[in-house]
């Protein structure tokens, strides 16, 4: 798949998640926009899944740490098939399977149920190392936010993992350097972050998180990377594609009012129109 | 019951999954830097390729396990009570209790027989915090005999189980042959003027008080329950209209363990008058496992002396 049509899923992954938070009047439109690239290239060119066998044994896994991203999540399910993308609309309804935070025991297709920071990093480090166990040859992502560095456990998993050589793990920084309270640097500095990694055992790399080029050879990289995990670290924006979202913390996890969401929308709308 | 054989519940774990790795080869085994405390030294000796050792990181150690058990594996977490239910509560909760995952908790070193270590990791709400998580079950074995059976069967059941062993050597007296259900309590010894519901090492102190209780001419009935949670409410219901009068007896806080379980189900379903020995609320201290046993009541006189005086 091609840089343009990631661009036209991953724009579609963002009309997608603030169309749920929007319907749900709540949730977390920010860190779902930074990611919303990473997610769209590893579903639809990195991972080996498929969502008519979600239980296939040997696909690739993918756990979201940062479990409250899971709008950008959810929609790219919906652009792989997973679901129906009008059920986004169901997003932290009563009754719904697209509860606040991923759940497993609701969706199939969910590979683990996330949420509560540092935790996800850990569950994907159990997975990877069943891969080693059973000598399978699927790979096991988690994406984690700048600001989940801060949980002592995210660095217990990357210690277990550098220590136990799990290759077919990699971890993805969304850095988009904004936490709920403000800056990463001044609530409490998680950086350097590259160096942290790398003296954990980590292959690192540091890459645009919105640059297809870029995450495209990450992956390759981290796929040929052999004896320690890979840990990519993607510089993003907090709130991407939507001008009044980028770069504010306030938009971490407040849903758009009317107003606001035709805004959005109009703006998703252009960046459609420019890549058709 | 001096001359009874005396095997520490934590040996017993250790010995069973040793069993259960040459036959059931999706077993791993993960400890936090104790496998020679926990007993899963033989497992790993036996199965290196299957035993992992995450070093002093229990949360995480629970994440590594959700991930096995997400994964297809059977993995038993082992660690101190204390981390295992404490420490690392959260990661259970939600990484464990929540998505249902198939994995096993090995908690040792329950309870005040942890002994000269003190209080720090002496674990008596350990049972309190486990039963509150939705689908958690909870198995507190009383005796060498059934810890093996509960391994074995917490390795059959689908879902999370929590499984509580001491590091103290504790009489051996279950039968050999003993049909080991998960959720059922079992009648020890048959009585009419009280139930004594007891559960892991007060088990052999209730049969214990029981013998002298007839001296005083009250007939005591024993109940071990095992299955903290899921309880079995129709036994103690059953044994609570017979005898009109229940104590609990356990080597952890008098809230919200077995004390708390029985009375949660007698006082909706079958009011009754209770008494609960346990920790009372208040922490442990150093001293041998004995002395503790004797101070904190948890003895057969002990606990006879307060069945006594329940009852009169």
């Amino acid at each position: 798949m091609d840089n343009l049509q990631l661009k036209k899923i991953a724009n579609e992954v963002r009309r997608g998640a603030i169309t749920a938070v929007y319907s749900a009047q709540a949730g977390h439109p920010g860190g779902s926009l930074s990611a919303a690239d990473i997610d769209t290239f590893l579903f639809f060119e990195e991972m080996h899944v498929d969502p008519q066998n979600p239980k296939d044994p040997d696909r690739d896994r993918f756990v979201l740490s940062k479990g409250h991203t899971a709008p950008a999540l959810y929609s790219v399910m919906a652009q792989k098939g997973y679901f129906p993308v009008e059920e986004l609309k169901t997003f932290r309804h009563l009754g719904a399977r697209l509860q606040g935070h991923p759940s497993m025991q609701y969706l199939p297709g969910l590979d683990m149920s996330s949420g509560s920071l540092g935790q996800g990093i850990s569950a994907a480090c159990g997975m990877a190392l069943a891969g080693k166990i059973d000598q399978k040859d699927f790979r096991v992502y988690t994406l984690l936010g700048d600001g989940e560095l801060e949980e002592g456990q995210v660095w217990e998993a990357a210690m277990f993992a550098g220590a136990k050589k799990l290759d077919n793990l990699v971890v993805i920084v969304d850095n988009n350097n904004l936490q709920i309270d403000g800056n990463i640097e001044e609530v409490n500095n998680p950086k350097p972050i590259d160096k942290k990694f790398e003296a954990f055992n980590f292959h690192v790399i540091c890459i645009d998180g919105h640059d297809f080029d870029q995450i495209r050879a990450a992956f390759a990289e981290a796929r040929n990377t052999k004896g320690m995990p890979t840990a990519i670290i993607a510089s993003t924006v907090k709130g991407k594609g939507i001008s009044f979202m980028e770069n504010n913390a306030g938009w971490h996890g407040k849903a758009p009012n009317d107003a606001q969401y035709e805004q959005a929308m109009g703006e998703l709308d252009a960046i459609a129109a420019s890549l058709a | 019951m001096g001359d009874i054989k005396k095997i520490a519940t934590r040996e017993s774990y250790g010995h069973a999954l040793e069993e259960l790795g040459a036959v059931n080869s999706n077993i791993v085994v993960l400890d936090a830097d104790l496998k020679e405390s926990t007993r899963t030294c033989y497992f790993a000796k036996q199965f290196p390729e299957r035993f992992y050792d995450c070093g002093i990181a229990e949360g995480n150690m629970m994440g590594i396990a959700a991930g096995l058990a997400a994964a297809g594996k059977i993995p038993f977490a082992s660690t101190f009570a204390m981390f295992a239910s404490g420490r690392a509560y959260e990661q259970v909760r939600n990484s464990i209790g929540y998505p249902h995952l198939n994995v096993k908790i090995g908690a040792t070193h329950a309870g005040i027989t942890v002994g000269e270590d003190g209080a720090s990791h002496q674990c008596n709400e350990d049972m309190a915090l486990m039963r509150t998580i939705p689908g958690m079950v909870v198995l507190n074995p009383s005796d060498d005999i059934e810890a093996r059976a509960c391994v074995k069967a917490a390795a059959e059941y689908v879902g999370p189980v929590y499984m509580r062993f001491g590091r103290y050597a504790v009489p051996v007296f279950n039968d050999p042959d003993m049909k080991f259900e998960i959720g059922k309590g079992q009648i020890l010894k048959e009585g009419k003027d009280v139930t004594i519901v007891a559960t892991g090492i007060c088990v052999a102190s209730a049969l214990d008080a029981a013998e002298q209780l007839k001296n005083e001419g009250i007939d005591a009935e024993v109940i071990n329950i095992c299955t903290v949670k899921p309880i079995d409410e129709e036994l103690l219901i059953a044994s609570a209209s017979k005898t009109g009068k229940v104590v609990t007896a356990e080597e952890h806080s008098i809230i919200g363990g077995l004390g708390g379980a029985v009375a949660e189900v007698l006082s909706e379903k079958c009011p009754t008058r209770m008494c609960r020995i346990g920790i009372e609320d208040r922490f442990g201290e150093s001293g041998t496992a004995g002395q503790l046993v004797e101070k904190y009541g948890l003895d057969g006189k002990s606990i006879a002396a307060k069945v006594a005086a329940f009852v009169k």
